[in-house]
């Protein structure tokens, strides 16, 4: 049986996680390898790791880093953050990056994720999109990191990332990331109605709960969160436990 | 000396890291001599398959990779690569493996394409197996698979069972990747080097 996924996030700025992170006897917690590995003896199923460093020096360090990433950790990790042409897609996945993640260069063009696609296969190439829902009861999709509104409503470009050949869409709801009172279940539900690729859950995580209703309301088949994993919250092998408990698929 | 194949195919380096996390240093070759005289061959990659047949035959590694007498290890693609023919771009492959490659065309509309994920391996009959439990999981991602044919050594149900590994003399084949599923891929990589 295929396992739901459980995927702790990690934001890097120069090299470091910039959320502080806190496990018990955990001696750099700013070492993004060091915490990836910890991640997964503790069952993560796989990683992501968003970079958030804006300078061209700052880019050189995070390829290093994920070099180290694919030294090191023997699970499956996704990269994010400033990707914006075939050549940071290549650099990356030549470093060792399983997926990559494309976020607003894939909205202001399109033909980028046709372009990750036929050069290196779909299943490489993730789709993050993070929007909101208005008052008018539509989803809208936001760009650099939910500062500037779009035209696209959140279905109508998934399924055109989908058949332009994404290989999973990474869903945030900007009404939900951070209130930790659950993920937007019934967008997910229907995203799920609407695509035939993968769905990863992002925003809202607050308890254990949260993750069982994105997997049976939501349909997710993958549910990302950072605060309650790095904070300790919730432990990533309890949360199996208790997901398992739940007959939710889960790999332990 | 362990070798890995070098061609256009992706997610390389990967396996070259799994393969010094287990303690051996793999040459990353595309040098016929090299790859017959290597102790054990790992034949990896992500990618699209007729783009690799095409690199593969223009680059005179098909005929290499056929001939080869050492225990040879095809992951993912390298897998599909080692079959007859695959549906995807339709297209020839190396026929080491007499079976043919399909696209996941699931009814169940839970079942997404790409297969991405840790799914569960099960009848497993090979020594590549040895240590590994039944039901263990491993890392998928793949949107094409080899059906189940008598070289099968491991099973994998999605929309039902497919060959999650394959095996014939010295040719051995995972779909899923060992160099990404942890402590049980590491093992499966472990027996494989000590064949």
């Amino acid at each position: 049986m295929l396992a739901k996924r459980i995927i702790p996030c990690l934001d890097v700025k120069d090299g470091h996680t910039v959320k502080g992170v806190q496990f018990v006897n955990f001696r750099d917690a700013g070492d993004p390898v060091e915490l990836g590995k910890q991640y997964s003896q503790m069952g993560a199923d796989e990683l992501v790791y968003l970079d958030i460093t804006a300078s061209h020096e700052g880019r050189h360090t995070f390829t290093e880093l994920v070099r180290r990433i694919a030294s090191e950790v023997n699970i499956p990790f996704t990269v994010g953050g400033g990707i914006s042409e075939l050549a940071d897609v290549e650099r990356l996945l030549s470093a060792g990056a399983d997926k990559v993640s494309v976020n607003s260069a894939a909205i202001r063009r399109p033909e980028l994720i046709s372009e990750i696609a036929s050069r290196f296969g779909c299943q490489e190439c993730v789709v993050a999109i993070d929007a909101r829902l208005e008052d008018d009861g539509t989803w809208r999709c936001y760009l650099n990191g939910g500062r500037i509104p779009t035209e696209h409503n959140l279905f109508d470009w998934a399924l055109e990332a989908q058949e332009r050949g994404a290989g999973e869409i990474l869903f945030t709801s900007m009404n939900h990331d951070g209130e930790k009172k659950g993920f937007a279940n019934e967008a997910l539900a229907r995203l799920h109605e609407t695509l035939s690729i993968p769905i990863i859950a992002s925003g809202g995580a607050g308890t254990m709960e949260h993750f069982r209703d994105a997997f049976t309301i939501g349909h997710a088949d993958a549910a990302l969160a950072a605060s309650v994993f790095h904070f300790g919250e919730i432990p990533i092998h309890d949360l199996k436990e208790y997901l398992l408990k739940e007959n939710i698929a889960i790999r332990i | 000396m362990i070798a890995v194949v070098k061609y256009n195919a992706g997610n390389i380096f990967s396996v070259l890291c799994a393969l010094k996390r287990l303690g051996y240093e793999a040459v990353l070759t595309d040098d016929p001599d090299t790859l017959r005289r290597a102790d054990k061959v790992v034949f990896p990659g992500v990618g699209e398959a007729r783009a690799a047949m095409e690199h593969l035959n223009a680059n005179g590694l098909s005929d290499v990779i056929r001939g080869l007498k050492q225990p040879v290890l095809g992951i993912c693609i390298g897998m599909q690569l080692l079959c007859r023919h695959s549906e995807e771009s339709d297209v020839d492959c190396l026929g080491i493996f007499d079976a043919d490659v399909v696209r996941f065309n699931p009814t169940n509309p839970e079942l997404k394409v790409p297969h991405m994920g840790w799914n569960q391996i099960r009848n497993m009959k090979s020594p590549l197996f040895d240590g590994v439990n039944e039901g263990s999981f491993v890392y998928y991602v793949h949107s094409y698979h080899a059906q189940v044919c008598p070289y099968t050594i491991a099973v994998t149900e999605y929309d039902g069972p497919y060959s999650a590994a394959l095996h014939k003399d010295n040719f051995y084949a995972t779909q899923f990747h060992p160099e990404k599923s942890g402590s049980v891929g590491e093992q499966i990589l472990k027996n494989f080097l000590e064949l």
